[in-house]
């Protein structure tokens, strides 16, 4: 059995964020009235004329900052041709031999990933097949709506650079962060307004020569695109173990079974009839566009990484927090870089978990200077990590103030020296087995008998005393 | 021919079909005509007007009734249009 290599390239289609499809002014919006936003122009009437929505080119050239792509002094519209009840003009207007941005690419974890080209191109109507369990191949007829066709897409398309299904989840990780972060898309998976499609080839380990590539379609989660992406490498590893050829297709993945199956051959390229849209102008962004989008370009995923890691924190939490999009929470929430850390860890623990699960804005549930205000209460002793704990219970959700409630209730753990010291003094000498015990034992046995120690404290004390000062009080009498 | 046909969903006679092959033919040796030209360095013309960025505010506009619109298809269900089964039987 010989060693094979995976050489990947994935192709993107995000849905653009704009108010209205790519040619006309209806409303792009997920889930309304089946033909509910259609007009003359997406329903292909006679005498209809397309014309380009401004804001797509601008979010093309904000991507264009954000991947360092080239911007090419012109790029054309082209039909691209075929038969199907999807598109009601029977051709889809895209970007064939002169796209929009050309020449990108994107830092992975530290390697880069080349991005051949992005281009813009609308979206096709929803076909819903009826009769012989929903099928294309066996349905008796389908039913079609079309607000969906002429939503304006991005195409991406990436060099084939990737070389494990690992990578190519951390690629589109990446890239879908750098989408929302710019504004382009919401980029979400499930709702379909980012779709991946991934080609596939191996090839014996060190070959200059690349193999024969398998496109493979149809996975609706990141979770799914790794499976895919292993199962398929799995897949052309044995064929060439067993001496077989591969051939050049297209392949449908199944969630259910976990495998890929051959779609049936489509029209080649050619047989597309590509040519130039002759009822849209040429694009041609000017000096003066670009400048003004590079002017406003928010913040990337890797530098608002690099920000909360100068800050103190660590690079996983990092990672989640710019993730979730809290990046702006947590340097609100961080006063001193004493407590970044602690900060963060409340961000990607107490706060991530509320805002997945009520679906909520964590500046609304609790503004952000009020969670640095608790992790500083626990800072300066005033209060244990476990009474903040209730603290945040309290003041999630309600217009309370940490240092109020900690006030109101009493909260306060006592770091009283004088007052700790007695209350140990007492149990030691309520307690002589376990005293003699501690004097004699060595580290482990300590630690066994510190907690009880402890935790008698913190019974006498209803659970109030500071217990780093309880150590330190323990030890100097027994240690 | 006949996959030009088929591309295009036309169903010729064999008579339309041989006018057809005579007619393109023609068209093709008179395009073959610009190979005897010395084209280096003339970028192909997509469009023959100096227009480029025409384009549209990002506004939400009027859109068609849906009454209207499926009154005008062949055949319509559930709010969609109704089409004929798309792949033939295998």
């Amino acid at each position: 059995m010989s060693v094979y290599e995976a050489v990947i390239g994935l192709e993107l289609h995000v849905e653009l964020a704009t108010a209205t499809k790519l040619f006309c002014s209806c409303p792009n919006e997920f889930g309304a009235e089946p033909n509910t936003n259609v007009c003359p122009v997406c329903l292909g009437l006679p005498g209809s004329l397309p014309v380009l929505n401004a804001r797509a080119v601008e979010l093309a050239l904000r991507l264009a900052e954000a991947l360092d792509f080239d911007v090419p002094d012109r790029s054309i519209f082209a039909r691209k041709n075929y038969f199907y009840p999807d598109m009601p003009k029977d051709f889809q207007i895209s970007q064939y031999e002169s796209p929009i941005l050309s020449d990108g690419r994107l830092e992975v974890d530290g390697a880069t990933v080349g991005i051949e080209r992005a281009h813009l191109e609308e979206d096709t109507g929803k076909t819903v097949h009826m009769g012989g369990g929903g099928r294309i191949h066996d349905a008796e007829h389908s039913l079609v709506d079309y607000n969906r066709a002429g939503v304006p897409l991005m195409e991406i398309v990436s060099r084939p650079d990737i070389r494990s299904a690992e990578q190519a989840r951390a690629y589109v990780t990446e890239l879908r962060g750098v989408l929302k972060a710019i504004g382009l898309s919401d980029v979400k998976m499930e709702e379909g307004s980012m779709r991946v499609d991934a080609n596939v080839s191996v090839r014996e380990a060190g070959a200059a020569e690349f193999g024969t590539k398998v496109e493979i379609k149809n996975m609706n989660s990141l979770r799914s695109l790794g499976r895919a992406i292993e199962h398929e490498i799995e897949r052309q590893s044995a064929m060439l173990d067993a001496g077989e050829r591969i051939i050049q297709e297209t392949r449908h993945w199944n969630e259910d079974d976990g495998t890929t199956h051959g779609m049936r051959t489509k029209e080649g390229s050619s047989d597309y009839r590509y040519f130039p849209e002759p009822d849209l102008t040429p694009v041609a962004p000017t000096d003066e566009q670009r400048a003004a989008v590079r002017g406003a370009l928010p913040e990337l995923p890797a530098q608002q990484r690099s920000r909360l890691v100068a800050l103190g924190v660590p690079e996983a939490a990092a990672r989640t927090i710019v993730e979730a999009e809290l990046t702006t929470y947590t340097t609100s929430a961080t006063v001193s870089t004493a407590t970044t850390a602690d900060v963060a860890n409340w961000v990607q623990g107490e706060v991530l978990a509320r805002v997945n699960a009520e679906d909520a804005d964590p500046e609304e549930k609790l503004p952000a200077a009020r969670l640095g205000e608790l992790v500083d209460l626990v800072a300066e002793g005033t209060i244990s990590r476990a009474q903040a704990k209730e603290v945040f219970d309290q003041v999630w959700g309600t217009s309370k103030v940490p240092r109020e409630v900690v006030k109101d209730q009493g909260l306060a753990q006592v770091s009283d020296e004088g007052e700790l010291a007695k209350v140990i003094d007492d149990i030691i000498t309520a307690n002589p087995k376990e005293s003699d015990a501690y004097r004699a034992g060595d580290d482990k046995a300590r630690g066994k008998l510190q907690g009880f120690f402890i935790g008698q404290a913190m019974k006498a004390t209803g659970g109030k005393a500071n217990g780093q000062l309880l150590k330190k009080l323990l030890d100097d009498r027994l240690g | 021919m006949e996959h030009v046909a088929r591309l295009a969903r036309l169903s010729l006679t064999d008579d339309e079909a041989e006018r057809m092959v005579g007619e393109l033919s023609g068209i093709l040796e008179h395009v073959e005509d610009l190979a005897a030209i010395d084209l280096d360095g003339v970028p192909p013309t997509a469009h023959p007007l100096p227009l480029v960025n025409v384009l549209r505010a990002d506004e939400v506009g009027p859109t068609l009734d849906r009454e209207e619109v499926l009154a005008a298809a062949p055949d319509a269900a559930d709010g969609r249009f109704r089409v004929p089964r798309i792949l033939d039987a295998p």
